[in-house]
């Protein structure tokens, strides 16, 4: 399956600027391309730069970030240079979706559900009435074997699972290529978490959506919903592949430690040996010269610490270590 | 092998608010705790596993029901007898800053600790125990006596939290979703230390955890709540394997693993 290139990302850096005239670094030098039916799962830590790089790719710079260097490319729009208004008029919510982490609480609680809808459809189609928008917008939920009576609901009136499900369908109700979605699942209970990811499953077959990236720290759910995952640290993409290849097989000291201390309810998993990674993260404000994982690995030597490491091929997929 | 009850918990109750408000978040919940035995208490958001666990730790006064340590009903225990109670039963919660008063350094909560004992060792005692169980956790001395709350990462601050766990060694550690916030590689040591206390000290744990992965592996037996009532318990095994409640059912079928297809 290899649909069309939907979005591409070459080495993209980002940073924070700090009021003491400091750079957080935050995205450093990440490239990838998303295709029409791919899921791409970003995994990795809190502090490793992912949700940065899901608003980084939506071309959005709120300060205190910072765009750096690199380029965001939208199939043939740059997305990191574009002027503001024609990114929100044109781009954003109807091309991109980007659905930023706890957006579900996030809604206004004095506006019905419908607003929302009518406010976002009303920004890039100027001519539609408003009674078709919600008449729109109430097939889609029905499609989506959704209430209509959230529509007319106030958000504190829902549950969690169920305002996130909103935020999902109003956040598709332009059918974008491209969705962003930061932690979608992880405030949920798991029952919730699974009707939120059968929801978007649901979005992709049935092609209201193309393509999805699906930031979280939650392994076991790449695990069922992924088709490629890229693992994160310390800004940088360390391991690239297939969902099979990443999480049954990863190749990186730093994905393998970290598929490695998946603990899930299932045989096999009582007396299984947790990994456990001495130190921590670099500080993102220091330059590093080699790998950035060097200090904490065990397989690292004087090599690892010399020159920057670039990615790879090894076994089939992307890996950023001269070690394997 | 004969095992003693440590903890038992029978018809426990807890209501909050009165009339139109009235909530119970706890309904006639009974169990027991062995000695020298880990168990987990799962259940989801609103549950009552934690309002179960403040009861447990005479936190929170039950609207009925009893709990009893060692035979002892633990409702009447004033001063000597609560502080005697706290010797033996402590907690660990899921955010380790909110444990922490930010103006106390680790030393002084640590220090404070002793406060629980009967009798006070001298202040060489002290500092030596003190030293000894930072070890355990794999800290310095030198590097985090002298700092506070906030100059430590979230991962430090649990480990302090641990280490005043060994200083007092308790009988029971309730401890309540102590590493949700905890990064998934650094989870690993966490939880060794946690279950080293049943080693170092025949302690018994209780896990209070949405969480049925992490139960399954720490636990020996594993509770099931679903609105405030207990609806399954059993070994860890059995209530994976072979589950029985309806609602046990579900949630396992909807927390995802690696090697069964995930029913969408």
């Amino acid at each position: 399956m290899s649909g069309k290139k939907l979005l591409e990302v070459k080495d993209l850096y980002t940073y924070y600027q700090t009021r003491l005239g400091e750079k957080i670094k935050a995205v450093n030098g990440v490239s990838f391309e998303l295709k029409e039916g791919e899921i791409l799962g970003i995994a990795g830590e809190s502090g490793c730069g992912k949700s940065t790089l899901g608003i980084s790719i939506s071309g959005l710079f709120p300060p205190p970030l910072k765009y750096g260097k690199g380029s965001v490319k939208l199939g043939d729009v740059e997305l990191t240079n574009i002027n503001h208004s024609k990114l929100r008029k044109e781009i954003l919510g109807k091309k991109i979706s980007f659905i930023p982490q706890s957006a579900m609480n996030a809604l206004n609680p004095t506006l019905k559900v419908k607003r929302f809808i009518v406010d976002l459809v009303k920004e890039h189609e100027p001519n539609l009435s408003e009674d078709e928008i919600i008449k729109r917008a109430a097939e889609r939920f029905e499609s989506l074997s959704l209430p209509k009576r959230v529509l007319d609901a106030y958000a504190l009136e829902l549950s969690g699972g169920m305002k996130q499900r909103t935020i999902v369908v109003i956040s598709t109700m332009m059918n974008p290529e491209v969705v962003i979605a930061d932690e979608p699942t992880s405030a949920l209970d798991v029952s919730s978490q699974k009707i939120v990811i059968k929801l978007i499953r649901q979005l992709f077959e049935e092609k209201i959506i193309k393509s999805v990236i699906f930031i979280t720290h939650d392994l076991p759910i790449l695990r069922h919903i992924a088709t490629k995952i890229a693992v994160m640290y310390a800004g940088e993409f360390v391991e690239v592949g297939t969902m099979e290849q990443v999480i049954f097989d990863p190749v990186h000291p730093y994905s393998n430690a970290l598929m490695n201390s998946i603990i899930v309810p299932e045989k096999g998993i009582k007396g299984k040996k947790l990994p456990s990674i001495p130190g921590a993260p670099p500080d993102p404000r220091l330059e590093i010269q080699g790998c950035r994982f060097a200090d904490r690995c065990p397989l690292a030597d004087d090599e690892c610490r010399k020159a920057p490491i670039e990615m790879r091929e090894a076994k089939g997929r992307l890996v950023r270590c001269i070690k394997v | 092998m004969d095992k003693k009850i440590l903890l038992k918990v029978r018809n426990l109750t807890r209501v909050f608010g009165s009339k139109k408000k009235r909530v119970v978040a706890v309904k006639n919940v009974s169990f027991d705790i062995y000695e020298n035995e880990i168990i987990s208490i799962v259940g989801e958001s609103g549950s009552g596993k934690t309002t179960t666990a403040r009861m447990m730790l005479n936190l929170l006064k039950p609207t009925e029901g009893t709990i009893e340590i060692e035979g002892e009903d633990i409702s009447n225990f004033r001063g000597k007898k609560k502080r005697e109670y706290w010797r033996k039963v402590q907690g660990i919660f899921q955010d380790p800053f909110a444990s922490f008063n930010q103006f106390f350094t680790v030393r002084k909560v640590l220090d404070d600790s002793f406060k629980l004992f009967d009798v006070q060792p001298s202040k060489e005692e002290k500092d030596k125990r003190i030293r000894k169980v930072l070890e355990y956790v794999n800290m310095r001395y030198e590097e985090v006596a002298e700092k506070y709350p906030f100059e430590l990462s979230g991962g430090q601050r649990q480990r302090i939290m641990i280490a005043r766990i060994f200083l007092i060694e308790p009988k029971l550690l309730i401890a309540d979703e102590p590493t949700s916030m905890i990064d998934a590689v650094l989870r690993s040591s966490i939880l060794e230390l946690l279950l080293s206390l049943r080693e170092r000290e025949k302690s018994s744990i209780v896990f209070i955890t949405h969480d049925l992965g992490l139960a399954y592996y720490v636990s020996d037996r594993i509770l099931i709540m679903h609105n405030g009532e207990l609806v399954e318990q059993g070994s860890a095994d059995d209530i994976i394997t072979n589950p029985q409640h309806p609602y046990t059912k579900k949630l396992i079928q909807d927390v995802p693993t690696l090697h069964q297809e995930w029913a969408l």
